[in-house]
């Protein structure tokens, strides 16, 4: 059973810009879909249009079902119930992303607070316990941080434990990794992995980093230009691709355990 | 915290004091004799060396300025023997006009000053922040031109045309309000009120319109911030969003334009109360400089310019407790 379907996504800009263009998805519960595509090929602007948090000057088209529900056109008190609540995001840069005004753990309990009658302390009981469980140390004393007083990967696990406080069935993480370095990547990953094994939340994984999509998803989805041109699982995409386009962005990829060629292949530049 | 508090009281008692030497510099210095204006026109030379001495115009720059600094911190005497006249802490000199200690002639100008610019700042905080905001959220809307051309209206209102048009229409033609007079807060408060309307909405016009213009801009900023999408990713109530998440940042800036504006404001708002004839600190300086008063345009610069350095130093503080940022660097 499909947890979220996407069917003909089209996303046009103001501008004129068209970022997505008639973009089908299917991502089971339980199962890590990897979007992986060059810079511009619509892969964060499709994880928004699922949220509906893209800009004003934005126009959805084609349909989103997420458990059933078609998402585009929904009002906004429903889709307010849903975002968080159902479907949680983790975004790249996670400094920017965290308000650098108030305390991790009060916007930990904000989110959980958005959708639970619960009172403050007992919201904060709930932040305290999920920073413990992504990892932070000292999560009692760390509550009370500032997201400038944490490091990258640190501010990545807040990022998380905000995402998974209400147990969402689905996390889009929008290039969780991308701003860390490679130890700190390695552990958001492993971090991602156990929290899938343990609460069965399915992931859509948004990425240009191959690696990523390799140690993590089921499936995977490559994009270019809006469009989805590779599907399957991420055994054939990644040992059968079958379109020029996948084997190109793999071949841009050194490999750790083969000979390192004098010059890596590139891609030519989107239109 | 307790640190950068103290580092910024020393900044601030620093700069009270280069200002102290300004001003001082600027009565002692120039080529108008103090003890010429103190003298009056019908002045003999006797009479004017006496004033001479007993100003203690006849010493040293220096000495004149430990005698300046001496009197604003705990008093001083002019004169010697039975000319003596005991000018008591805080001593900003006599009036040339009036023979009143300067000081005296301040603190009693003062509540009307206190109470134009407070009753102002509050008005035009409201208005210009709460348009600034609506607009930012409507931007492009109707309400947002309509609102940001009113805005550029008010700032290019001269305050003596506002002043006189309001009273033209609520006074005269209307009558809804009485002419504003010096009614003390605590004997008539609704007295106080009636005579403060038309010098806040003077006021505010003139502040509000910037205020809302740079809530608008900064509103902008930071509804574009990552945190924000954030905010909403989590499924808070866009109330909650804009209010928690965008607003609060976005008053970082009139945090600080407020403190100045009204660190400076109650230093006098000269021309409001001139044209509404209120007996602030601000006519009292157009009358000081009407009269080349120079003990009272010194007290009143001097007055003006601790407000403005203080109001910083409050605003420096604030900071530090709305932005956990400025708190970790303190």
């Amino acid at each position: 059973m499909s947890l979220l379907t996407v069917r003909g996504l089209t996303v046009d800009f103001g501008s004129g810009v068209r970022a997505v263009a008639g973009l089908d998805l299917d991502l089971a519960a339980g199962q890590v879909l990897g979007v992986v595509g060059e810079s511009g090929s619509g892969k964060s602007v499709t994880s928004l249009a699922v949220l509906g948090l893209l800009p004003r000057d934005a126009r959805v088209g084609g349909e989103i079902h997420f458990d059933g529900r078609e998402l585009t056109g929904l009002d906004r008190r429903s889709l307010r119930r849903l975002r968080g609540n159902r479907i949680a995001m983790v975004f790249q840069d996670p400094l920017s992303c965290l308000n650098p005004y108030y305390p991790v753990a009060f916007q930990i309990a904000e989110a959980y607070r958005a959708h639970h009658r619960a009172g403050r302390k007992a919201a904060h009981r709930v932040a305290v316990r999920m920073l413990e469980r992504v990892g932070i140390p000292e999560p009692e004393r760390r509550a009370r941080s500032y997201p400038h007083e944490f490091s990258g990967g640190m501010r990545q696990r807040v990022m998380i434990a905000m995402a998974l406080c209400l147990e969402p069935d689905l996390l889009i993480a929008d290039e969780p990794t991308t701003a860390l370095d490679v130890t700190v990547q390695a552990q958001i990953l492993g971090l991602l992995r156990e929290l899938r094994q343990e609460a069965g939340t399915a992931i859509m994984l948004i990425t240009h980093d191959m690696g990523v999509v390799a140690g993590l998803a089921d499936h995977v989805v490559v994009m270019h230009d809006g469009r989805a041109v590779e599907r399957g699982t991420v055994h054939d995409v990644f040992h059968r691709p079958q379109e020029a386009y996948t084997r190109g962005l793999l071949a841009c990829v050194p490999r750790i355990d083969g000979p390192l060629p004098h010059r890596l292949p590139t891609l030519e530049a989107s239109s | 915290m307790i640190l950068y508090l103290l580092r910024r009281l020393a900044v601030t008692a620093l700069i009270l004091l280069v200002i102290c030497a300004a001003t001082f510099a600027i009565f002692y210095l120039m080529p108008a004799d103090p003890a010429q204006g103190a003298c009056g026109k019908a002045c003999s030379p006797e009479r004017l060396a006496g004033i001479r001495a007993t100003l203690g115009l006849d010493r040293s720059p220096f000495a004149q300025f430990g005698d300046y600094l001496g009197g604003i911190l705990s008093g001083r005497t002019y004169g010697t023997g039975a000319q003596a006249v005991p000018c008591p802490f805080p001593c900003l000199g006599f009036s040339f006009q009036t023979n009143r200690p300067v000081w005296e002639m301040l603190t009693a100008r003062l509540p009307v000053s206190v109470s134009i610019a407070a009753g102002a700042a509050v008005l035009w905080l409201a208005v210009g922040v709460a348009a600034g905001v609506v607009s930012a959220l409507r931007r492009g809307s109707l309400w947002d031109r309509a609102a940001m051309t009113a805005a550029l209206g008010g700032v290019s209102l001269p305050v003596y045309f506002t002043a006189l048009v309001l009273q033209y229409l609520l006074v005269v033609r209307l009558n809804v309000l009485p002419y504003p007079t010096a009614v003390p807060l605590t004997e008539d408060p609704a007295g106080w009120a009636q005579s403060m309307v038309m010098p806040w909405i003077t006021l505010a016009m003139l502040y509000a319109g910037v205020y809302a213009r740079v809530t608008r801009s900064e509103m902008l900023e930071s509804l574009g911030q990552n945190y924000v999408r954030t905010a909403r990713a989590k499924g808070l109530a866009e109330v909650t969003v804009v209010r928690r998440h965008a607003l609060r940042p976005a008053l970082m800036p009139i945090v600080t334009i407020f403190g100045m504006d009204l660190g400076a404001l109650l230093g006098g708002a000269l021309i409001t109360e001139s044209v509404f004839g209120l007996p602030g600190v601000g006519k009292l300086a157009a009358d000081a400089i009407a009269g080349a008063d120079q003990p009272v345009i010194l007290g009143v610069t001097l007055v003006a310019a601790c407000f403005v350095v203080l109001a910083n130093l409050v605003v420096d503080l604030v900071y530090a407790v709305l932005d956990p940022r400025v708190r970790a660097v303190a």
